[in-house]
């Protein structure tokens, strides 16, 4: 990819070129993913389908599912990565989702973007696609009064591809251990505060989409060098069509059009925001893990940050925190805006 | 006591036939007779079922379809079809209502038929003359009427506007039918019966449709132009509430507009979701003792819509964020509110911070865009809305570090700048409007008096200073400041502190009786002794002022002297 990067052609044929380089090897990584239970032919023209990476996540499942079932995702397409706690026997029992088992290496498959991509491509073609992890929960405008696809409809009709959503880090109040996380349970009745402002912008040029940093996780683990904190800009729905490819992660994608979800006028578009359930009781067990495996990004960097930041106690909360309320709080601090979608 | 008006109402139908069934019956239970047209482009499937749908109803008639394309002539001919039709097959009818099958009837039925019936003469039908600009959003408004156009926008966009473009080019200017002054008005209108009879069988109507054919949305015109030909009386505003944003396209209406919409008072609302199962449960609403006549009050409802259209395209002034990140000046203002900049104080006055935040109504700061940290007030680790004080974090952006900070905030924010600070918002803060900055050029001297560094390194550190300073000086004359900027030079001030100190507070919010004391000036001594160390060793210190208490020889003299 890099390669492709670096070649001395113009700027759009290089994209162009990437983009073909990581469809052609989502496609080449259809092998690695084992299909364990397949629905798809459940999926009827217009449903909203969700795409999710997971490892060891059952505790989460119930509600993450109920979440977007309520939301009104017809159907989830889960890549199960070698999971040992039941995750994998919990979503083949739902009747709304389809599984596949993997257990190739998280990193080599470029942090699971190309089953991703394999999915999208194969069973996303001409739906709205929701890409998250089992620990983002989409909030957009009006989320509490109408369903998804009021917005994708919405979107639809006023010609776009492509909804935005930042991802907002939440947590708890005290120690992270201090409340455990119950199956089912609201995630964010525990870490129900996040940081209102505390967020750098700049414009990526090459791929037109904005890099956003900052939140709770740059103030806390990585003041020492913000640059390398954790992205938070994501584009977690688009319309999808298999000639299009997530770049990293939902971060960015391809075609360049995919990302331009920001008016540079002045004006506001639409867009959302993903609740971060990453800090709960379960986190410290599972950096721990993730340190071991050193499959994540930059060498599991941003796990080893946390590790020793958590181990020394840690709290994320501020007496600058807000404590969430609803989008409609959201959107007057200015983190997500409802655009004309009166 | 008049009497209700005997309505007809034209159905037009595109997609969603269950939901237009249901509309249509609708009317009908409200005692309105119905003209149907089914899009040609609707499923046949589709199309048989709505007609099982309604074939108990002998009071909905279907017309010919015909294949309806956005902005075309053939809707104004399905139009024609299904009001010729409603016409022959209902000829008892007083007032004819155009309605699509999103069309949600808000009040009972029978309410718009007595609201009818109280103007009986009224044609409610938007009318506006096309040659008055501003009735269309975004599009052509006089050159609808003046130029050609055999194509289709929506499938030929791109030859659409190179034919648009060629005929300008060429000075094409269409003749009108005489007789008709073009207007222009919402789509969706209520024309008595005997105007509509009188524009169906104008003499002259092949001459007016085979110009509107060729004319752009003649959907918007067609009835709106010949109203005027033929109407008695025009009460020039739509009976249905439909708002477009700022590119045209309709607003949806959801679930939660439900109060909003009863609220609004109006007869008809489109364009409904045909998710919203609560607006289609709760509407219309049920008629109740005698006919309602109240007129409708739209206000509220377009205030609302009129609301997020200016979010859209102006924006929350001073955000950026995931959806909104502004090209440089296209900010439509920087940041969200005003603050203050004093440069140079805090270097003067020591205790300058504390003395300013009890003299103005403000959360003064140190200096927040400083070397060590974000200085905020009482120096927390971290700052108003989690603002981390790290600089590493702040000049990640800076911009939306002060933008946010300012965003944030409910009360004014001051702090102090220096040459020693991250320079990099000075042309963001000179060319806002929000800013007050108020210089004192060459403060940045003083605390070198003090400091116990080698000469040499005091002559290095200067140089950079000066050369800092000189750059955001010529940043705060240029001709783009939009900042209010108050420059002194540091022998000015020291000339009369007290009066360049009252000028530069009196634009901020003071919170008492304006304060007579100054702070406690930093000791001075060994200044001219510094200033003369500097220029000897070449360095000619520019920016505190001539006429410092330097007493000594004038170095050329010097110069030559030694």
């Amino acid at each position: 990819m890099t390669r492709v990067a670096r070649l001395p052609l113009p700027e759009r044929i290089r994209r162009r070129a990437e983009r073909q380089y990581l469809i052609a090897r989502a496609y080449n990584r259809r092998r690695a993913l084992k299909s364990m239970v397949d629905r798809t032919a459940q999926i009827r023209r217009g449903d909203i389908l969700a795409f999710v990476t997971l490892r060891n996540e059952r505790i989460r499942l119930p509600y993450f599912l109920e979440y977007y079932r309520a939301m009104g995702v017809n159907h989830f397409l889960f890549v199960n990565n070698d999971s040992t706690d039941g995750s994998g026997n919990y979503l083949a029992e739902q009747p709304d989702v389809s599984l596949w088992w993997t257990d190739a290496g998280y990193k080599k498959s470029r942090f699971g973007m190309d089953w991703m991509n394999r999915l999208l491509a194969r069973y996303g073609h001409g739906h709205w696609c929701l890409t998250v992890d089992p620990d983002e929960f989409l909030v957009y405008p009006h989320c509490d009064t109408r369903p998804l696809s009021a917005l994708t409809g919405w979107l639809e009709a006023s010609d776009r591809r492509s909804f935005p959503a930042m991802l907002l880090d939440m947590y708890p109040k005290g120690a992270i251990e201090d409340q455990p996380y119950a199956e089912g349970q609201d995630p964010f009745e525990i870490a129900r505060w996040f940081d209102p402002v505390n967020y750098s912008i700049s414009k990526n040029w090459f791929y037109g989409n904005l890099w956003i940093q900052g939140g709770p996780r740059t103030r806390n683990f990585f003041r020492a060098d913000p640059l390398s904190g954790p992205a938070l800009n994501k584009i977690p729905l688009i319309k999808w069509h298999w000639r299009y490819a997530y770049v990293s992660s939902t971060h960015m994608a391809l075609p360049r059009h995919l990302n331009h979800v920001y008016d540079e006028d002045g004006g506001e578009q639409a867009s959302g925001s993903l609740l971060h359930a990453k800090f709960l009781s379960t986190f410290a067990e599972k950096s721990a893990e993730e340190l071991d495996r050193r499959q994540h990004y930059a060498n599991s960097k941003e796990y080893r940050a946390y590790h020793a930041g958590l181990t020394r106690g840690t709290d994320l909360w501020c007496s600058e925190s807000r404590e969430y309320v609803d989008w409609q709080q959201l959107e007057d601090i200015g983190l997500i805006s409802r655009g004309n979608w009166a | 006591m008049t009497q209700a008006a005997r309505l007809g109402v034209v159905l037009l139908c595109h997609a969603q036939l269950d939901i237009a069934a249901r509309m249509a019956r609708i009317w009908v239970e409200g005692g309105a007779r119905v003209a149907v047209h089914v899009d040609a482009k609707a499923p046949r499937s589709a199309f048989a079922r709505m007609k099982a749908d309604l074939a108990d109803l002998p009071e909905v008639v279907f017309s010919r379809r015909r294949q309806c394309d956005w902005g075309r002539f053939n809707l104004v001919a399905a139009t024609q079809d299904a009001a010729e039709l409603l016409l022959e097959r209902f000829p008892d009818r007083t007032h004819v209502f155009l309605a699509s099958g999103s069309c949600l009837p808000l009040r009972p039925v029978r309410d718009l038929a007595a609201y009818l019936g109280a103007h009986h003469d009224r044609d409610h039908i938007e009318s506006v003359t096309a040659f008055d600009v501003g009735w269309t959003v975004g599009g052509l408004n006089e050159e609808r009427f003046t130029l050609f156009y055999p194509l289709d926008w929506r499938r030929h966009r791109w030859a659409f506007d190179r034919l648009v473009e060629l005929q300008r080019r060429l000075k094409v200017r269409r003749t009108l039918p005489k007789g008709v002054i073009p207007h222009l008005g919402s789509q969706w209108w209520c024309l008595t019966a005997s105007t509509l009879r009188a524009i169906l069988s104008d003499p002259k109507r092949p001459v007016f449709d085979r110009y509107f054919r060729l004319s752009w949305i003649p959907d918007e015109s067609y009835f709106q132009t010949l109203a005027r030909r033929h109407s008695l009386q025009i009460e020039s505003r739509s009976l249905t509430l439909a708002k477009f944003d700022h590119e045209g396209r309709p607003y949806q209406l959801y679930d939660d507009h439900a109060r909003m919409l009863e609220e609004s008072h109006c007869f008809v609302a489109r364009k409904v979701w045909p998710g919203a199962k609560g607006l289609l449960a709760h509407f219309p609403r049920p008629a109740a003792g005698m006919p309602d006549t109240s007129p409708p009050r739209p206000e509220r409802f377009e205030r609302v819509i009129n609301r997020t259209v200016r979010r859209r395209l102006l924006g929350r002034p001073g955000l950026y964020m995931q959806s909104r990140f502004p090209r440089k000046d296209a900010e439509n203002g920087k940041t969200s509110a005003e603050y203050a900049v004093f440069h140079g104080f805090s270097d003067i006055f020591p205790g300058f911070e504390p003395w300013l935040a009890r003299a103005i109504d403000a959360d003064v700061h140190g200096h927040l865009m400083g070397p060590e940290m974000a200085e905020f007030a009482g120096r927390p680790e971290i700052g108003p809305g989690a603002i981390s004080s790290s600089t590493l974090i702040r000049d990640r952006d800076p911009q939306g570090f002060l933008t946010s900070l300012i965003r944030v905030t409910p009360r004014m924010q001051a702090f102090q700048f220096s040459p020693r600070d991250n320079q990099a918002l000075n042309w963001f803060m000179a060319t806002d409007s929000n800013a007050t900055i108020n210089v004192v050029t060459g403060a940045w001297l003083l605390p070198l008096l003090d400091c116990d560094m080698p000469f040499d390194d005091i002559r290095r550190v200067t140089a950079i200073l000066q050369r800092a300073e000189l750059e955001n000086l010529n940043v705060l004359n240029s001709v783009w400041v939009k900042a209010r900027v108050q420059i002194h030079e540091l022998t000015d001030f020291l000339a009369r502190p007290q009066a360049v100190m009252m000028q530069a507070l009196q634009h901020l919010p003071q919170k008492g009786p304006a304060p007579t004391d100054l702070p406690a000036m930093r000791d001075m001594t060994g200044l001219s002794e510094l200033l003369r160390r500097l220029r000897n060793s070449g360095l000619q210190p520019r920016m505190s002022g001539d006429g410092l208490p330097v007493h000594d020889i004038p170095s050329s003299e010097r110069t030559a002297a030694e």
